[in-house]
């Protein structure tokens, strides 16, 4: 039986806009509205979506860079939500991050040294003697050469970068990694070095990983399993394979119809959306995804659909859609 | 920045090499513009006359001399004498230290109370700002000396006051510059890397924030040592800053202006040095700016 290391119940994430005379609030943004999921030990779990879907605002709620509006997340038995200060300070040790941009994550004036040895300071690691040859290991263990622990910043490259960050993140052994866009900013082949960097780390560490991001192509690489998120819903979840394979959301369909395949010959039918994501201040009534979605209809626009597994689907595969039963018997097809 | 990568020697340099790199960096960009690096000259100059020149002045700034009084420059007197038969180039060497001192040490009070402010507005946002800061636009909106005036006739005149009242206009815009730098430090995500590595507020102001937003302190701290001489002498000229006998270079230019026409070197000399003190500061500031800049790079 698979250990489940993070559970995330009925999360919610509003920003308030304010506006208006003495700037009240008038509205929410609804970034993340009403989501639930949880992390095995051990696996790599992603989170897909578009610009504004809130993938990123979940992994920033999980740590609590930003106070969550509502919800649980319980890591290891223990909701991090309820937790004061001084015990959540203790417990961030458990639960790292990596960053998108390798240029702005990373404090131009401190050295790699510095910022490897503060990191452990913080979380008080090893004693004080000791840091400077751990930071070197470190340095060894993310394939940067020690000999530049007393460099600064800017004189790495982004991939280089981004394995400082990686480092600053396993300096304080943690057990869960939000890895957030941490490749997005790299160019592919770079991409490859540093996703296959995590692939070992995670095998040496025994790493969980909650991976966002938005290439497919990246997400297929690394993950065991997926969930796809549309305006701050969870809309499919379900292991790399069935997902690829078997995708039962027409978002779903949609997102992978997009994925080029390198084959001149090979048709393939492409489902392109109408119209833009609808803005999260007033999201759709009903299903979210309905002012796009062709297969439409009227309970669609009344009734938010729940996650669901029928019995063609695998076990853990679970779409929030009022028709897959129809879809999937081709009752419902696209019109030509 | 790229000095640094393609010198070899740097392989496994340690931080003292690296900060004199960035000095001789910094040197270097900032004397590209000759008129700032004139300004900085003078500072130093002026400062060491401040330091130094009482020690060679062969006449008491203070004591009169009936017999010469309101003379013209001359061998003897080289900016001549005032009213009482003072030395005015005595006077003068000694009110420069006087007025600097005023003008650094209200912009260095001035200047950490902004800072405080600015980054605890920044920081923390919310009501706290909105408090902060609207009591920044409250002083903001008297004229500066005015608001000095108002200060001084509560408080009285004295070196201190004086200080506290300049420094007190200097606040708002200190307080401004480094909330704005703050807030765009604040949202990179090496704060969050901080954050999530558990960091307090305090180490993450002092050690993540402070050190990246010195530049434009530094610029706005040299400009606004100009302005704050000037207040200085103003104040002083309009009898409320430092008391007579003492040779504060506005004090001595109000000496002057009962006989502007007739011994114009009177006010001449000491107006001349405040203008220097002032440009100085002014240009060396606006160089800083442009050096400091790491789009002119």
């Amino acid at each position: 039986m698979k250990k489940e290391l993070l559970k995330v119940n009925n999360l919610k994430q509003y920003f308030p806009v304010k506006g208006g005379f003495l700037g009240r609030t008038v509205n929410h943004v609804k970034a993340v509205d009403d989501i639930s999921f949880e992390i095995y030990e051990g696996e790599t779990l992603s989170v897909v979506g578009e610009s504004g879907c809130g993938k990123s605002t979940t992994g920033r709620a999980i740590l609590r860079l930003e106070e969550p509006t509502d919800g649980e997340v319980y890591f290891e038995g223990e909701d991090l939500l309820a937790l004061n200060k001084s015990q959540m300070r203790e417990k961030r040790k458990d639960l790292q991050v990596i960053f998108q941009d390798p240029y702005a994550s990373l404090n131009p004036r401190h050295t790699v040294g510095q910022i490897l040895t503060e990191a452990m300071q913080i979380q008080k690691i090893a004693p004080r003697s000791e840091l400077r040859k751990r930071a070197i290991e470190l340095m060894e263990i993310v394939g940067l050469n020690a000999e530049q622990i007393d460099r600064y910043p800017h004189e790495f490259s982004g991939g280089q970068r981004q394995r400082i960050g990686i480092a600053r993140a396993l300096s304080v052994d943690p057990k869960l990694i939000i890895a957030d866009e941490a490749v997005s900013a790299l160019d592919v082949s770079i991409q490859a070095q540093v996703l296959n960097l995590l692939k070992r780390l995670q095998r040496e560490f025994n790493l969980t990983y909650l991976f966002i991001a938005h290439d497919l192509g990246v997400v297929r690489h690394i993950s065991d399993r997926i969930i796809v998120m549309y305006l701050g819903k969870i809309v499919e979840i379900a292991d790399k394979k069935s997902l690829f394979e078997n995708p039962q959301h027409p978002y779903t369909k949609a997102l992978l119809s997009a994925i080029p395949i390198p084959d001149p010959e090979k048709k393939k039918e492409r489902i392109v959306l109408k119209g833009d994501v609808p803005s999260p201040i007033n999201p759709p009534q009903g299903c979210r995804f309905h002012t796009r979605c062709p297969f439409a209809t009227e309970i669609c626009r009344t009734k938010v659909p729940e996650l669901r597994n029928l019995d063609h689907m695998k076990e853990g595969h679970r779409a929030a859609c009022h028709h897959i039963e129809k879809i999937h018997s081709g009752e419902m097809a696209l019109q030509k | 920045m790229s000095s640094n990568l393609s010198n070899p020697n740097l392989e496994q340099s340690q931080k003292g090499s690296l900060f004199l790199n960035n000095l001789k960096d910094f040197y270097r960009r900032l004397s590209r513009n000759k008129a700032a690096l004139i300004g900085g000259y003078l500072i130093l100059f002026l400062i060491l006359v401040a330091i130094f020149g009482p020690l060679f002045t062969v006449h008491d700034p203070n004591e009169p001399d009936y017999a010469v009084k309101l003379a013209g420059p001359s061998a003897e007197h080289w900016f001549g004498t005032d009213h009482h038969g003072r030395d005015i180039f005595t006077r003068v060497i000694h009110g420069i230290g006087i007025t600097m001192t005023i003008g650094v040490l209200s912009t260095i009070l001035g200047g950490v109370v902004g800072i405080i402010l600015g980054i605890v507005s920044g920081y923390y946002g919310g009501k706290l700002d909105t408090v902060i800061m609207r009591l920044m636009d409250i002083l903001l909106a008297f004229p500066g000396i005015l608001l000095a005036l108002a200060l001084i006739s509560i408080l009285g005149a004295s070196r201190q006051n004086v200080i506290i009242a300049i420094a007190l206009f200097a606040v708002p815009t200190f307080a401004r510059i480094v909330r704005g730098s703050t807030l765009s430090v604040r949202n990179l995500e090496y704060i969050d890397a901080m954050k999530a590595l558990g960091a307090s507020d305090f180490r993450i102001i002092f050690l993540h924030i402070l050190p990246n937003i010195l530049s434009p302190i530094i610029v706005q701290g040299s400009i606004f040592i100009a302005s704050a001489v000037l207040s200085a002498s103003g104040l002083s000229f309009l009898g409320l800053g430092e008391q007579p006998p003492s040779p504060e270079l506005g004090a001595l230019l109000s000496d002057g202006r009962d006989f502007i026409w007739d011994a114009g070197h009177i006010a001449f000399f000491p107006g001349l040095v405040i203008m220097l003190i002032v440009l100085a500061f002014n240009v060396f500031g606006d160089g800083l700016r442009d050096a400091l800049d790491p789009k002119m790079r």
